[in-house]
């Protein structure tokens, strides 16, 4: 029985392969790269190309996709990173026994909440507080020197916002391994920085945060795995650009995982199932994503002998 | 006094580690703020929304109460978990007992890979094998077998640990007395890692009940109870009411996707909470 663990995975890759092979003879892999989604005319007769049948002027480029997900992962890494490292160091060096116990627990909860409640949260919490307030006033500070930043800053459903509920939900994973990795630092370490005149940080800056940098990096990439596969969340904050590139940092954006979720019910109204299928080359295109991503992290993990 | 001018840390010294001090404490408060904030937010709105009526009634369109959608989560997950204990925790006592060889390290591996895979893709590989290739539609088996594939590598992996903690003396000592491999994991090896297998399936079963992405395309939606049919019919959940009913424009619906999140958030929580517990109190 234990052999289904694994051949769980290999069925889902399989039967996505084969649920996606019409697409992927339809496409080849011009689709990658021109932003251009149209399920075609769902009421004309379907033509038959390449020996498969789709819809007249059908077409399924998803950079635009591919772009969203890079671009919310990275951000949301960007803000994820120091957040996490930061609070590893305050509940490590600042709090001991059953304070930091506690604190801990308060940071590995934030893992525990439902995706979607961040999405209600985000919807109806920081979106009109970003959009009305914090938007605005970006764009009036930094917008004036970098373009990116400059108006229109929208309703506040978009990139930066998708970007920091991202971080939010992926913090707690840096957090947790650091804070693990500096408490288990040999105390011989920190008292020869101490008897060296160094301070409780240095020691921290130059003697044992330098010993953790494969773990950081490593753990760093298992979140931005995280980042790219996480759907509920994203799909109620990101705006859910269809065929369009965010010009800047509030523009409206879809990832692989949100269209996924959001285009499904359309998918199924075409008559040639062609939709159905290149909704899982998506599928299956995200999923090599994240299967690279995470087998480079658990190899980068394993070599600084950090296992979960 | 002030000690020597020699023994004085120079400022700019001092400057650094306060500022390191500073991002680390402001860091913790705000990611501290954010997780109270969220609760918080969930609670005061979802109390008041909390009613008798949600646990006697089905959702009517976008009104009514919850109580399909309450049984339909309970069920789709215990489905799930009945499919997935076994599976894992054998898994499990492969990879402690007889993992050291390629196989096994294999197996870990596909495993870890396994966890990394979007649960939007393992929704929609059920959703084109078991809800369109299999003609199940939109069911309760379909959904419960996704949740199921989820969850199978956390409860393989907590296993696995929790086996290889025990001390080898044990298996010795059953070995010396003439006991079989199946005895040996049967009556001394599982129940002495029951309690951390427990709270790794308690983990496993608080992220299927949070998940919505998987479910959309395999469980479908009813407004009715559970009738007992395994395929062919859709099953109502309660994530789905969040996600969907927050952007109805009318306030009941607002209501019941408040009063949702606050089901499903506590659950969650209590779940989560009662399984670190398990594990504090062994120790």
């Amino acid at each position: 029985m234990a052999a289904l663990l694994p051949l769980s995975l290999l069925a889902v890759a399989v039967f996505l392969f084969l649920s996606a092979w019409p697409a992927i003879q339809f496409n080849g892999f011009a689709f990658l790269l021109h932003s251009n989604w149209n399920l075609g005319n769902m009421y004309a007769d379907p033509v038959t190309v390449h020996g498969v049948q789709v819809l007249p002027r059908a077409n399924y480029g998803v950079w635009f996709l591919i772009v969203g997900t890079l671009l919310t992962s990275f951000l949301a890494l960007l803000f994820a990173f120091p957040l996490g490292v930061f609070a590893a160091i305050f509940l490590a060096e600042g709090l001991g026994g059953p304070a930091r116990t506690l604190g801990s627990f308060l940071i590995e909860l934030l893992a525990a909440v439902p995706s979607v409640v961040f999405g209600l949260w985000g919807y109806l919490v920081l979106i009109p507080a970003l959009g009305h307030t914090v938007y605005p006033w970006l764009a009036d500070t930094i917008g004036r020197v970098l373009p990116w930043f400059a108006e229109p800053t929208g309703s506040g459903y978009g990139l930066l916002t998708a970007s920091i509920v991202l971080a939010i939900m992926v913090v707690p994973l840096i957090t947790a391994s650091l804070r693990d990795a500096i408490v288990a630092t040999p105390t011989a370490l920190r008292e020869a920085g101490m008897s060296l005149g160094a301070t409780r940080m240095e020691v921290l800056r130059r003697v044992i945060l330098p010993g953790q940098k494969r773990l950081l990096v490593g753990v760093s990439i298992l979140a931005l795995g995280r980042a790219l596969g996480e759907t509920m969340a994203v799909l109620m904050v990101s705006g859910n650009a269809l065929n369009s590139l965010p010009h800047t940092i509030y523009d409206p954006v879809s990832t692989m995982a949100s269209f996924i979720a959001s285009q499904l019910d359309s998918a199924m109204q075409d008559p040639t199932g062609m939709a159905v299928s290149a909704l899982a080359q998506i599928a299956l295109l995200l999923m090599l994503i994240s299967v690279a991503v995470n087998a480079l992290a658990r190899g980068l993990l394993w070599m600084s002998g950090y296992r979960q | 006094m002030t000690p020597p001018r020699s023994f004085q840390i120079r400022r700019s010294r001092r400057m650094l580690d306060a500022a390191t001090w500073a991002a680390a404490t402001l860091s913790f408060a705000g990611l501290a703020f954010v997780l109270l904030h969220l609760l918080g937010y969930v609670l005061s709105k979802g109390l008041p929304a909390m009613h008798w009526s949600l646990f006697t009634q089905d959702t009517q369109g976008i009104a009514g109460g919850l109580r399909n959608a309450i049984t339909g989560s309970l069920v789709l997950t215990g489905f799930a978990l009945l499919l997935a204990v076994p599976v894992g925790v054998s898994a499990g006592v492969y990879l402690a007992e007889h993992g050291d060889g390629w196989i096994g390290k294999i197996t870990r591996f596909l495993s870890d890979v396994l966890v990394g895979v979007p649960s939007v893709v393992l929704g929609y590989f059920g959703y084109v094998v078991m809800v369109i290739g299999l003609g199940w539609k939109f069911s309760l088996l379909a959904g419960s077998i996704t949740l199921a594939i989820l969850m199978l590598p956390y409860i393989a992996r907590t296993s696995e640990m929790a086996l290889r903690a025990l001390p080898s003396a044990l298996r010795e000592a059953a070995y010396g007395l003439g006991c079989p491999e199946s005895r040996l994991v049967w009556r001394i090896l599982l129940p002495s890692a029951l309690i951390p297998i427990l709270t790794g399936t308690l983990m496993a079963l608080a992220i299927a009940l949070g998940e919505t992405a998987p479910l959309l395309f395999t469980a479908g939606w009813s407004n009715y109870l559970w009738t007992g049919h395994f395929t062919q019919e859709g099953v109502g959940y309660l994530t789905y009411v969040i996600w969907s009913f927050i952007g109805e424009p009318y306030p009941s619906a607002h209501q019941l996707a408040y009063a949702a999140a606050f089901i499903i958030t506590f659950m969650v929580l209590i779940i989560n909470l009662s399984a670190r517990l398990l594990l504090l109190r062994r120790r």
